[in-house]
């Protein structure tokens, strides 16, 4: 499945709520079910800081395709969180490079990334990017 | 004018508060962070940028002159707001910030060299701390801290190991944004004075909730904001004594702040305009003069008693919560709770409430000092204002037990 199919895949998942507390139920669940970052990955190098939850995002190199772990205090950052994972692990440094990511917004979850809200949202966007840009470059 | 003395003559003043956000009524109650504007400040707003507009001090036309006469009119209203002796000790600014960074530079420059301290107070906002950080690096003094006890009150026995000859300047917040404590600052005050410190109140919560005498307080400097005080946002005052802010120089140089100017030197025109250069907010400013008579139309008895069944009522829902952690649980508080709720983030929290319409606050609060003194990364804060309701802490109350069942494992 590619980048875009998988985003589409969440776009209709997230069609069947029309409540937004709906979707948010669903994304505490997404939340409980992300697998969690191993105590050795939640050191400060991965550590995304922001005022209002703190987010820890690991990166591994194999076989030319990168995998995300990933981690968060609160449990609804997680859940949005695991959507990034679950988009972005297991793909090329190229793949990540060129997504746009307009699944955020089609879900309705766009004013969780404001560039000043300050939930470390977009700064883990910027650094899965940022990690699929080092590993192309190290290629 | 007859007072405001119920509370739906009061809320009838505040049309932002019959919206709704996502689909339900809005309940607002991050009235710490800021306060929703009243109709006399909306239409002053209005007024002024829909015609009465012409800049203001220096023209001789007829649109400067109205708007010279409503900002000299707003810094009235504060003088008597605040019981100043004079309008030359009220200098209109952005805000509490601007405010701050004012006395930072300026007294500093003009009072506090190499050796010798300040201090400020571990649960002050980033806004009276980091100003004051950067002051003493430039000047090479020291920067004190007056610590907080488990419940948030400062450590009153702690002072007297700190403040002496050295302290040129206290600092401190006369209520916390976080946890609602009143301050004791007339006691600290005297007690400054009497080690021959100079002291700035920072009032950015402290004018909302209490009634300001600066001459009884007898504080050097007090700061706050207009958008905390039902008015406009980048609006706020820095009262300064004149004695004091006769030997400051100014901070921002520019026009409107001079006397005469030749391309060698400058002399610089008296207070208050000494320190407020450049085109001033003069429509903000003389909003905030509306937001003044706003609250000085208020039936101060009735919202008083109003605050406070507010808050009897909200800390009794919050304390039959099980798992919460309430900070700053002591006696004369302003309407306000700052909390914690074991097993469940405040982010998630906030998040939750914001989608069943009520506004709180979430994180830090700008306080990262404090939240590491009470080991948390964050809290809750529902801070209340007079136009709130019981019926609004009910759907509160509601609103958070249904959001800790979601988020509980």
């Amino acid at each position: 499945m590619t980048i875009k199919e998988t985003e589409q895949q969440i776009v209709e998942e997230f069609a069947v709520f029309t409540e937004w507390l709906d979707k948010y139920e669903y994304l505490i669940e997404l939340g409980r079910s992300l697998p969690i970052i191993k105590d050795s990955g939640k050191e400060e190098k991965n550590l995304i800081k922001g005022c209002q939850s703190r987010v820890w995002l690991a990166a591994d190199y194999t076989d030319g395709k990168i995998y995300f772990t990933a981690d968060s205090d609160a449990i609804i950052t997680k859940g949005i969180v695991s959507l990034l994972v679950r988009v972005f692990s297991g793909r090329t440094p190229q793949e990540i490079i060129e997504a746009d990511l307009s699944f955020i917004k089609e879900i309705g979850l766009e004013e969780n990334l404001s560039p000043t809200r300050a939930n470390g949202l977009l700064s883990m966007i910027r650094q899965i990017k940022f990690y699929a840009v080092a590993f192309a470059a190290n290629k | 004018m007859a007072l405001l003395n119920n509370i739906k003559a009061v809320r009838d003043q505040f049309p932002a508060l019959g919206q709704k956000v996502n689909g339900r009524d809005l309940v607002y109650f991050d009235n710490g962070a800021t306060a929703q504007k009243p109709l006399s400040v909306i239409s002053r707003l209005n007024e002024m940028n829909s015609g009465i507009n012409g800049n203001i001090h220096r023209a001789v036309h007829d649109l400067s002159a109205k708007c010279t006469m409503l900002y000299e009119g707003a810094r009235e209203s504060v003088r008597e707001f605040i019981n100043a002796e004079s309008t030359e000790e009220i200098v209109f600014t952005s805000g509490t910030t601007a405010s701050v960074n004012l006395v930072a530079n300026s007294f500093t420059a003009a009072f506090i060299s190499k050796g010798d301290a300040v201090i400020i107070c571990e649960a002050d906002h980033h806004s009276n701390i980091v100003p004051w950080q950067m002051a003493c690096q430039r000047a090479g003094a020291e920067l004190r801290i007056l610590p907080v006890d488990d419940s948030g009150c400062w450590k009153m026995g702690e002072l007297d190991k700190i403040l002496d000859g050295k302290v040129k300047i206290v600092s401190v917040a006369h209520i916390s944004n976080v946890l609602g404590i009143i301050n004791p600052v007339k006691e600290l005050i005297e007690r400054a004075h009497a080690a021959g410190a100079a002291v700035l109140i920072d009032g950015a919560q402290g004018i909302v909730h209490s009634q300001v005498d600066v001459q009884k307080l007898d504080c050097d400097f007090y700061a706050f904001s207009g958008h905390k005080l039902y008015g406009p946002t980048g609006t706020g005052i820095l009262y300064g004594k004149r004695a004091l802010m006769d030997k400051m120089g100014p901070w921002m140089g520019g026009g409107d702040m001079v006397e005469t100017v030749t391309l060698q030197k400058t002399t610089y025109a008296p207070l208050p305009l000494k320190f407020e250069a450049g085109t001033p907010n003069f429509i903000g400013a003389a909003a905030l003069g509306e937001a003044v008579g706003f609250v000085n139309s208020l039936d101060r008895q009735f919202a008083a008693e109003h605050e406070e069944l507010l808050m009897s009522k909200l800390m009794n829902g919050l304390r039959e919560i099980e798992g919460i952690k309430i900070y700053g649980d002591a006696a004369g508080k302003i309407p306000l709770a700052s909390f914690n709720i074991e097993g469940v983030h405040h982010a998630d929290l906030a998040m939750l409430l914001d989608k069943m319409g009520v506004a709180v606050r979430s994180g830090m609060m700008c306080c990262e000092p404090l939240m590491s003194r009470f080991g948390v990364t964050g809290m809750v804060r529902v801070s209340l204002a007079v136009y709130n309701t019981a019926e609004e802490i009910d759907v509160l109350l509601k609103s958070l037990s249904r959001a800790v069942g979601m988020l509980r494992q």
